[in-house]
């Protein structure tokens, strides 16, 4: 019996980022090394959409903040407002939330760059440059990507912190010594330490994905937007798979 | 021993051809692109494979630059069977080889100087700055377009863009030059120009020229010997002259 067309589709574009991405490491550790593209492509990933990511991350945490304050206040444990905050942010909405904004942004463009690339021929023109295209394209992005994502997060946490101090200001009057000697208290190397690591993994994840649709576009420019559209809800999805794996194994060890 | 015989026999009666194709097979599928498929190109000619849309000509072309693997058969270029060769081998033949792609195939994110510029650093690693700078304005000068060194791709003019991707073929100065399909997408005029252009600089750099195409006027104004594929097989050959004078219904359909 024949399995229904989406369950073959499924299976077959899993195989194939297994695949795209067994070919990334068996290519990443081989000279000849794209220094100055995987510089170029960091600038492009990481510093670009640093804008994005620190606004995103601030309003985050003011609303955080200005939402939670009514309930706690309800228990009588306003007071804890800093430390819950903090901790949502480091251990789960940080990474997950910025993860997802740079699935929207740098997913997206990959996904198009290299569409646009597939279905115009520059990929082919750079094979016959004496270029390999997969080093070339892929291997930076996924580097960069995967490099970028957790000092993003890193940076988008302190972000967030900052706008939930604003946020705890908003109605009261709570000094910024106070305010992060409660969130660091709160906080512990285990509660760091797997939202660090895991945000490699979402960098990962966007930077694979979003190539491998871009590198396999076809059906000209209708392509290229599908391309782009699949990359950021292939790894929307794959973020939270990987978060749900994540938890198991922090779970397991202990960390929390 | 017969066979190793029949390939010195071939070596031999080649001699003094840049390009020979022999008993070449590629299909999708079920859908047999070339059959049978053999040519040669000889030094300093001018070949022209005429063919109708969808009949196998940019296939063709791919397979002899090594973009496609070929089910059957041999390309031989400078003593090498392409299909045998691995990826470092490859590239040192595509470093003689320059490819004028039907979309042109600029890359978008950079300048015209860089587009030149990438064949020559990724070939001629160790090549100095004030050697590549004399190259850039000698390829530029040669298709009369040194003005826009500095100018993205998308502020050029489909003309122009294919200019500037001859320019980039010419850059290593190849000793073959493969066009697949000059003119498509250009008015009538400019065409010709592109033609005319094409004519000049094999006629300049003494390179031998393969040029894919449909349009009767690039057959009539750059062919020194015209080859017919029909249903995947060389149907005919000759110049220009013989073949329009042909009685056969289907070589007389490209010249009604």
């Amino acid at each position: 019996m024949a399995l229904p067309v989406k369950t073959t589709q499924f299976l077959q574009q899993t195989g194939g980022i297994s695949a795209f991405a067994g070919r990334f490491f068996k290519e990443a550790f081989k000279p000849r090394y794209e220094v100055a593209e995987f510089v170029r492509q960091c600038f492009v990933i990481g510093y670009k959409s640093l804008p994005l990511i620190g606004l995103t991350g601030f309003i985050m945490g003011l609303v955080l903040t200005m939402q939670l304050r009514p309930s706690l206040i309800e228990y009588g444990v306003e007071s804890q407002l800093p430390a819950m905050v903090g901790i949502a942010i480091v251990r789960e909405i940080g990474p997950v939330i910025t993860a997802l904004i740079f699935a929207g942004k740098i997913g997206s463009s990959i996904g198009a760059e290299l569409g646009s690339m597939k279905v115009t021929e520059q990929i082919d023109a750079m094979e016959v440059s004496g270029t390999n295209p997969f080093k070339y394209l892929v291997v930076t992005r996924v580097l960069a990507s995967t490099l970028m994502l957790p000092i993003l997060v890193m940076l988008s946490d302190a972000i967030s912190l900052y706008g939930s101090y604003l946020g705890v200001n908003i109605r009261g009057v709570t000094s910024f010594h106070l305010f992060y000697t409660q969130v660091f208290d709160s906080l512990e190397f285990g509660d760091v330490l797997p939202a660090f690591i895991k945000s490699f993994f979402f960098g990962f994840a966007v930077g694979i994905i979003g190539c491998y649709k871009g590198y396999f576009s076809n059906k000209g420019t209708e392509g290229v937007g599908q391309s782009a559209n699949s990359a950021v809800v292939v790894s929307s999805i794959m973020i939270f798979v990987i978060d749900l794996v994540a938890v198991q194994i922090t779970d397991v060890f202990n960390l929390n | 021993m017969e066979e190793q015989l029949a390939i010195q026999q071939t070596k031999t009666k080649n001699a003094g051809e840049m390009l020979v194709v022999n008993h070449l097979y590629k299909s999708f599928g079920s859908n047999a692109v070339l059959i049978d498929f053999n040519l040669t190109l000889g030094k300093g000619e001018n070949l022209v494979v005429l063919g109708k849309s969808g009949s196998g000509k940019s296939v063709l072309i791919k397979c002899i630059i090594g973009l496609l693997e070929p089910d059957k058969g041999t390309i031989e270029m400078f003593g090498n069977n392409i299909p045998d060769l691995n990826h470092e081998e490859l590239d040192k033949i595509r470093a003689k080889v320059g490819f004028l792609f039907q979309s042109n195939a600029l890359y978008d994110s950079m300048t015209v100087r860089q587009n030149l510029e990438f064949p020559l650093r990724r070939h001629w690693i160790q090549v100095m700055q004030q050697e590549v700078d004399k190259l850039v304005q000698e390829a530029l000068s040669d298709v009369g377009l040194a003005h826009t060194v500095n100018m993205m791709p998308a502020e050029l003019s489909g003309g122009m863009r294919k200019r500037i991707a001859l320019a980039r073929t010419l850059i290593l100065k190849p000793d073959i030059i493969l066009y697949d399909e000059p003119t498509t997408g250009l008015d009538p005029v400019t065409g010709k120009e592109i033609i005319q252009l094409i004519v000049a600089i094999q006629k300049k750099y003494k390179s031998s020229s393969l040029i894919i195409s449909h349009d009767m006027n690039c057959v009539r104004l750059a062919a020194d010997r015209v080859v017919v594929l029909i249903d995947g097989r060389c149907y005919a050959e000759g110049t220009y002259e013989a073949l329009r004078k042909s009685n056969d219904p289907k070589v007389k359909q490209f010249f009604e």
